[in-house]
């Protein structure tokens, strides 16, 4: 049996969760230059509100469907607040300063956020509740389950409601106008501070959605997840062009599909020396290469043209 | 006041009553580096009034510092009778300022209609605002033409066009232009001008700052003449049009 099929359907599936918490990092850089490091801890503590929020409500007879969906909203409420902290207490204060102190605090904010996931939800693995029946369908001799399809679908609806904020509302206009010109946009009436912070709040709703879906998909969640997860939907960003949205989305999908194409050809390739459980080089070999060769990314443009 | 003036500004009704923008003293620092060193001129409610200087003047300065893009080093600014030296840059567009920034400073991935609409970011008045654009258009009917298209695409005397029009769908009180023909053909400033002229004659109140002399005097109803960070002359346009140090230093003669 051929698995071209088959890991395409896998790697679009990780791609599009790659593809959901890239965004969070594109928006917070398109729009003020920032590289939240922090993010993929957000994603993390997202993923860990849903188990607490799920297992209790299952626990109490509500249906599965139903818990999902709330703890969806849960940790999106959480994870918007936590992304609206950071940016007003971690680096409103180091808008002007250099470049590394930032940098810095966001990677202190992880180890923050880390810790304090650890101490609320222990070292332990977890197991993330099924939300729905796991139906699995056929095609071509490739094999995809109903998970798969809830995935793809809510992260098309995600993707679709963020290009709509973006580019039909006010308030996306504003972000744009703010990403290409702050000092004129300024002029014409938007407040920098909400904007940013809606970039954040915004960035962070859609890594809680990734979150859940990362648990729903694995199954299993840990408080150190969220860092493999950042650095990967970082490296999507990039391969992107990141601070473009377009660039975030196609940057993911492929940088899934180059993960499940390289673990599933990765042993004939070597002679079987290499197993798939080598598929993270892949993502790191795209970030030097992309690094090296293309560092505005895929869609990367000028400086102006960001978001 | 000769009745010439009419046409550059409203009569002098105005003057009884308060200026519309007062600056007293005020200065702009870069580091050291005193760009701005204590210049003192008033705006009346529907004059356009020239501020004219050579390159490095701080003629730029002043205006960010007036707009807020940054803090004056000293001084105040008076705007309808309330302090304005502190308000934060983008509360300005909602006292009735509008600034066409030096270099136009347009939004080049938003299109010319979005441009537009940023310019009435602080209004909700929709069907108003529909009418405004269109007024726009009808002033710039080169705008019209490129409605959809990236702001990054015109020339640089549509982008001016299309500042100029971004400013007045905020319903300024208060224009202030930094260097309207900077950089642009001779045929486009003329026609930037004209609707210079055209807004002003609607009532506007605009400050208009120039490298060029003689066409923002020939606009204007009074002139402020900077120089070094230093205003070193103000009189009727006309009267400075005709100054022989005026001549001899700014129009070449
Ligand atoms: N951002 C800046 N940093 C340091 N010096 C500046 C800056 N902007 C302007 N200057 C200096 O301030 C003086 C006035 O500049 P500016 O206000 O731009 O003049 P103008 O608009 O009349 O050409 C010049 O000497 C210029 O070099
Ligand atoms: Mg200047």
């Amino acid at each position: 049996m051929d698995i071209l099929l088959q890991q395409i359907i896998n790697g679009l599936v990780q791609g599009a969760i790659y593809a959901m918490v890239a965004l969070g990092y594109t928006m917070v850089y398109g729009i003020m230059g920032l590289i939240n490091f922090a993010h993929g801890e957000v994603v993390m503590i997202g993923t860990l509100v849903a188990i607490t929020v799920i297992t209790l409500l299952v626990g109490a007879g509500v249906p599965p469907a139903m818990a999902g969906a709330c703890g969806v909203v849960a940790a999106a409420a959480v994870c918007m607040i936590i992304g609206w902290s950071l940016e007003r207490v971690a680096y409103r204060p180091l808008r002007n300063a250099q470049r590394l102190a930032p940098l810095i605090t966001a990677i202190g904010c992880s180890i923050v956020l880390q810790n304090v996931a650890m101490m609320v939800w222990g070292r332990n693995y977890m197991t993330f509740p099924p939300l729905i029946a796991k139906t699995q369908f056929e095609i071509a001799g490739a094999s995809f389950t109903s998970v798969q399809v809830l995935i793809l679908l809510v992260a098309s609806v995600s993707m679709g409601g963020l290009l709509f904020l973006v580019y039909r509302t006010k308030l996306g206009m504003a972000m744009r106008a703010t990403a290409q010109n702050p000092a004129v946009a300024g002029l014409m009436g938007v407040n920098a501070n909400r904007v940013i912070s809606s970039a954040f709040v915004v960035g962070s709703a859609l890594g809680a959605v990734a979150g859940v879906m990362v648990g729903t998909y694995y199954e299993i969640a840990h408080y150190q997840m969220g860092f493999m997860l950042g650095l990967k939907a970082f490296t999507a960003a990039v391969l992107g062009g990141i601070g473009n949205l377009a660039g975030a989305m196609a940057g993911g999908l492929l940088l899934g599909l180059i993960e499940a194409l390289g673990a599933g050809y990765i042993g004939d390739l070597t002679g079987g020396f290499l197993g798939s459980h080598y598929q993270d080089i892949f993502a790191f070999a795209v970030l030097i290469v992309v690094l090296m060769f293309r560092p505005s990314g895929l869609f990367g443009e000028k400086t102006g043209d960001r978001a | 006041m000769s009745a010439s003036h009419g046409q550059k500004g409203s009569p002098v009704n105005a003057s009884s009553k308060e200026p519309l923008l007062i600056v007293e003293g005020l200065r702009v620092a870069y580091g050291g580096i005193q760009a701005v060193r204590g210049i003192t001129f008033h705006i009346d409610a529907g004059e356009t009034v020239a501020l004219i200087g050579a390159n490095g003047a701080g003629k730029t300065s002043t205006l960010r510092a007036l707009s807020r893009m940054l803090d004056a080093a000293g001084g105040s600014v008076r705007y309808l009778g309330k302090d304005i030296s502190r308000l934060p840059p983008h509360r300005l567009v909602r006292e009735g300022i509008a600034l066409v920034p030096e270099g136009r400073g347009v939004f080049p991935r938003l299109t010319i209609a979005e441009n537009l609409a940023m310019g009435a970011f602080t209004r909700d008045d929709k069907p108003k605002i529909a009418r405004d654009i269109e007024h726009v258009f009808g002033l710039f009917p080169r705008l019209k033409e490129r409605e959809k298209q990236l702001a990054g695409t015109l020339s640089g005397g549509e982008q001016q066009m299309l500042a100029i029009g971004r400013a007045l769908m905020s319903r300024p009180k208060l224009l202030l232009l930094d260097e309207p023909s900077m950089g642009l053909a001779p045929i486009m400033v003329q026609k930037i001008f004209e609707v210079i002229r055209t807004v002003a004659a609607e009532g506007m109140t605009i400050l208009l700052i120039e490298q060029n002399a003689k066409l923002a005097l020939e606009t204007s109803r009074r002139g402020y003449v900077l120089e070094s960070g230093e205003i070193t002359l103000t009189d009727e346009a006309e009267k400075l049009l005709h100054n022989p140090k005026v001549r001899e230093a700014y129009l070449g003669e």
